[in-house]
């Protein structure tokens, strides 16, 4: 049951070389790696079914992070239990740790919405709510009592969605009115208008036509210069193009490759990761 | 030995047979639907024709008869006492149940575990769901009526008609609540909502439209149900009730009593009486329907 966790990061047991290590391709912060996120022997189980198994890794602060792997290998779960979505579903059950800014998020002190106020997350399924645009991008901000500047901070994160020139002048309409594309922008509009950390994405694109896919990619290249990003993907070519980091997770919920994006695609490790990324199965 | 096709493509007797069986079939499920739309049609046109009747034969005026009250001529009666007691009635109703049932459901859908005991539960409102109303009757005469000695007062007929329509509200706002998306709820967690949160911003106002269809579906059965309003009211009175601690006597007792009078001329009353509480009826289950098509949105 050894998790296979082989990659050059993992070997490494200093951080800084780590840092070091990938900041020659960083070209988006001068910044050395700062991890935001860390787990350590991360189980999670769906009542007998084990859809987590030891999971380690380092999720590094203003970076795109991909989680790829075929379905059923665990990493929207991975994704889930990193803002302790994963409690909404009774028969899961999490061991080990999970670390964001050196607090382990599960421990009996941690309140889950305090925790998933500092982290955002943006579903497969584009889930606006059924209100105004303009009610859809201040619900956080209500919810989290930010009511002062709600106009300035729904502008801010409509732009910061790349949705505001198209929707400037139709606040007021139903979130519902959007094209799909329109709807998952709103979606990360909401989740960025509180101003998280970190923004959970989970297959963002994956309803999406490609021409809206093509912007939604480019937005989450422009969201990694403020926020830590992860995201889920099955798409290898999404990941290749937008990640900094990519996690190969395989069958069982292994995480069995976990490094540069460049590197894991160029000369992955593992025998059963290249055969994943050059489409043998999966 | 080959057959000649293009006799083989018609009808033959065998397939005479079995499409006579189809239509047969066919004609029994039509007059099946039919039925309750005859039996409708029957009904309003027998107390439309009282009605009418009244007016010409008695010279029943009908402006006076929406603005007396119930009198023992009934050259002088009038429905208008009937008619305020049934309107409080609805509204007391809709204050006890809509809170209750809405609460009710939403404890059961959104936060309840699902155990046994909340099995227990949903089990037993079904079940409540299908006890006869005069039940409910004597339970608030003996309890209330009687036992804290309030006497007829609507109040205590609020009370039945609540306990009459609080398991079919539940039932129906748990239904709205259940169709309200995952995603919705998933999308309001993740920004940092809490539960309570969550439902009263996101998920009740999703499932209002719902939730307001069945709650006045369910207050357009009460407003027509006879047995507890004749257990728990009086039977006549000439009042026109001022609150909700006098003694009432609604539209359908009102019917009834009139109904059982021997004076002809009291029978067309009645028959007036019927036509106005469908017409209360039927406007409700109109503004049920206006508003399910109005709200209805694809989350």
């Amino acid at each position: 049951m050894s998790h296979a966790s082989t990659t050059a990061e993992s070997e490494d047991s200093s951080t800084i070389d780590t840092a070091l290590s990938t900041e020659s391709r960083d070209d988006r912060s001068s910044r050395p790696d700062e991890t935001v996120i860390r787990s350590s022997g991360l189980d999670v189980y769906y009542g007998e079914d084990q859809a987590l198994d030891g999971i380690d890794m380092e999720i590094p602060a203003r970076k795109v992070t991909a989680l790829i792997g075929p379905s059923g290998c665990g990493k929207s779960t991975f994704l889930r239990s990193i803002n302790r979505m994963n409690d909404l579903i009774d028969v899961a059950r999490v061991d080990g740790d999970l670390y964001f800014r050196r607090k382990n998020v599960y421990d009996a002190d941690v309140d889950p919405v305090a925790l998933r106020r500092k982290i955002g997350m943006v579903f497969q399924k584009p889930n606006p709510f059924p209100k105004s645009i303009r009610d859809n991008v201040a619900y956080g901000l209500r919810v989290q009592g930010k009511t002062d500047d709600v106009d300035g901070r729904i502008e801010e994160a409509l732009r910061g969605a790349a949705l505001w020139d198209e929707v400037e002048d139709r606040l007021g309409e139903s979130g519902l009115e959007l094209s799909g594309g329109q709807q998952q922008r709103l979606c990360i509009a909401r989740a960025i208008a509180t101003d998280p950390e970190v923004i959970l994405m989970d297959e963002p694109a994956s309803a999406l036509d490609p021409v809206a896919t093509a912007k939604i990619e480019d937005l989450i290249e422009d969201l990694a210069r403020e926020y830590t990003v992860v995201i889920v993907t099955h798409n290898m070519q999404q990941a290749a193009r937008i990640s900094d980091k990519t996690a190969v997770f395989l069958t069982g919920g292994n995480l069995v490759e976990f490094g540069d994006t460049n590197e894991v695609f160029s000369n992955p490790e593992n025998d059963r990761v290249e055969d994943y990324i050059t489409g043998k199965f999966g | 030995m080959s057959h000649d096709t293009a006799e083989s493509l018609h009808t033959d007797d065998s397939l005479r047979w079995e499409k006579l069986k189809n239509r047969l079939f066919l004609g029994l499920c039509i007059s099946a639907s039919l039925f309750g739309v005859v039996a409708l049609v029957l009904l309003l046109a027998d107390v439309v024709y009282e009605s009418v009747a009244g007016i010409v034969e008695f010279d029943i005026s009908i402006v006076h008869f929406l603005t007396q009250g119930a009198r023992r001529d009934p050259e002088d009666a009038g429905f208008m006492a009937a008619i305020a007691a049934s309107v409080w009635l609805m509204i007391l109703t809709t204050l006890m149940a809509f809170f209750i049932g809405v609460s009710s459901a939403v404890y059961l859908e959104e936060y309840a575990p699902d155990t046994r005991i909340t099995r227990l539960i949903e089990a037993n409102l079904a079940n409540l769901a299908g006890v006869p109303s005069v039940v409910y009757g004597l339970l608030v005469l003996a309890a209330i009526v009687n036992g804290i000695g309030t006497g007829s007062i609507l109040l205590a007929g609020a009370i039945a008609l609540a306990l009459l329509i609080v398991p079919i509200i539940i039932v129906a706002t748990q239904e709205s609540l259940r169709a309200v998306p995952d995603g919705l709820r998933h999308g309001s967690f993740a920004t940092g909502a809490t539960r309570w949160q969550t439902i009263r911003g996101v998920v009740l106002p999703a499932a209002m439209p719902g939730i307001f269809t069945g709650t006045i579906l369910a207050l357009a059965r009460a407003i027509g149900e006879t047995a507890p309003i004749i257990m728990v009211g009086i039977l006549f009175t000439a009042r026109t009730p001022p609150g909700p601690f006098d003694t009432f006597s609604a539209m359908p007792s009102q019917i009834y009593i009139w109904a059982a009078q021997p004076q002809p001329h009291f029978h067309h009353l009645a028959a007036l009486g019927i036509v106005v509480l469908l017409a209360f009826m039927l406007s409700m289950n109109a503004a049920a329907v206006f508003l399910r098509n109005r709200y209805e949105t694809d989350l």
